[in-house]
């Protein structure tokens, strides 16, 4: 593996590879703190993504690597016109691994037909993000302790939410998984999905627009943002953006062990409310995040052994 | 009406009445110095009308994208004024330039100098999906 695009790029061995990589570096920190002595991650963040480019640069940071890069396509060379394919074999000359974010789809996929250097997707428009989804495994992993025999919820803006498909696609791959699918009726998961991926692996599902109605049948509630950037139409985002709002009186039916799952950043689709209940595992997801990205940065530097 | 039988060459038959110009110019087949005849709304017994190209040359064109233009033509190559092979051409696994991604938000609609990939994926319906954005294109 010389890149990471889609996350169908990855072997479930592999993947299971590196959330083994990723709990060891939680339980013993030091080991790893100077595995990218001398290296260099350049993120090249051509819309704006704090909490991705940050995990990234965090990650880097406490393998003993270094950091480099620009955050919006303003502060680049992009303002100037130049392409994704000449920035990447540019910067392959400063850095020995980019993580990029870019507002179109595909963007990455051209940066790796002509990068020396390893790429990895932080996120193509409405496409894939597959660092978000490595981070999903590795929490239920960690929370639930296993990636089969799962009911899971995922609720919100199945339609247009990339971190839904990936998350689908990825959870395809284990025995016995059956998902809950709630959304308003525009932002029902697209008909691919359902025939390519689900229907395809004889994976279980239904579709819902009541949260509350199989609440007591999930093991995990994945909540997603209706995503403002998604549309080109304003009316129709003020419409659907607050039609789930996930609450303690939601809950009352749910699984004492309900693992409740957050891409974040979130707005108003979890009341604070629930920031407290032991079930909120959002802000943990996000600390996993950085493990994962450590444990890719690795792989893809080939440091893991 | 009719056109002289070619020695060597390709008859590409069964072509949908009115649909000639377009593999015409898919083919490039303007670009060649051979002689090339388009027969307009010939007689068909099972269609009623078709057309027909004639290339009178046996050149080394590829002809896999006739399969994605139109999966019920026929090609008959020509050697020695008989017909020595005659297929219907697959759907390629591939397409390069031929049809563009239209979705607005894939990297091909700012970087106007990407070669348009188009990958099949499900022969049985003959989908295609932008190799970038994985977006359905359509013909």
């Amino acid at each position: 593996m010389k890149h990471l695009i889609d996350i169908k790029d990855l072997s479930t061995e592999e993947i299971d590879e590196l959330i083994n990589v990723a709990k060891d570096i939680m339980d013993n920190r030091q080991k790893y703190a100077k595995k990218c002595e001398g290296k260099k991650l350049a993120t090249l963040f051509y819309e704006p993504s704090t909490r991705t480019r940050l995990s990234f640069e965090a990650a880097m940071m406490e393998l003993g690597g270094n950091v480099l890069g620009f955050s919006s396509a303003n502060s680049s060379s992009a303002a100037k016109g130049e392409s994704v394919a000449d920035t990447v074999r540019v910067i392959g000359g400063y850095a020995d691994i980019i993580a990029m974010r870019h507002p179109k789809e595909g963007a990455p996929l051209v940066a790796a037909m002509k990068s020396e250097v390893p790429i990895i997707n932080a996120g193509d428009g409405g496409h894939n993000h597959p660092t978000q989804t490595l981070t999903d495994l590795l929490t239920i992993q960690c929370e639930k302790h296993r990636l089969s025999n799962l009911t899971i919820g995922i609720c919100g803006d199945l339609k247009f939410g990339r971190t839904v498909h990936s998350l689908i696609t990825a959870m395809s791959r284990y025995a016995n998984i059956k998902f809950v699918l709630i959304s308003p009726e525009e932002l029902q998961i697209p008909d691919y999905v359902k025939t390519d991926i689900l229907e395809k692996n004889h994976i279980e599902y239904v579709e819902t627009n009541d949260i509350e109605e199989y609440m007591q049948d999930l093991d995990i509630l994945y909540m997603t943002r209706v995503q403002k950037e998604r549309f080109f139409n304003e009316d129709d985002y003020i419409r659907l953006k607050d039609y789930y709002i996930l609450n303690k009186e939601k809950l009352e039916n749910a699984k004492e062990d309900l693992c409740i799952m957050h891409p974040l950043p979130r707005v108003n689709e979890i009341s604070v409310d629930v920031d407290d209940d032991k079930r909120a595992c959002y802000f943990k997801q996000a600390k996993y995040g950085k493990f994962i990205r450590m444990a890719l940065i690795l792989k893809l530097l080939n440091f893991e052994k | 009406m009719n056109i002289d039988s070619i020695k060597n060459g390709y008859v590409i038959d069964h072509i949908e009445a009115g649909k000639s110009f377009e593999i015409y110019n898919y083919l490039k087949l303007g670009e060649l110095d051979t002689s090339v005849a388009i027969i307009k709304n010939a007689k068909s017994n099972k269609t009623g009308k078709k057309d027909i190209i004639k290339i009178d040359e046996n050149l080394d064109i590829n002809l896999d994208i006739l399969g994605y233009l139109d999966p019920k033509i026929t090609v008959n190559k020509i050697k020695d004024g008989k017909i020595v092979e005659k297929f219907h051409p697959e759907l390629p696994e591939k397409l390069v330039n031929v049809v563009k991604c239209k979705n607005p938000r894939c990297i091909t609609s700012i970087e106007q100098e990407l070669p348009h990939i188009c990958e099949l994926t499900d022969r049985e319906h003959a989908v295609y999906r932008c190799k970038y954005c994985e977006e359905q294109v359509n013909r």
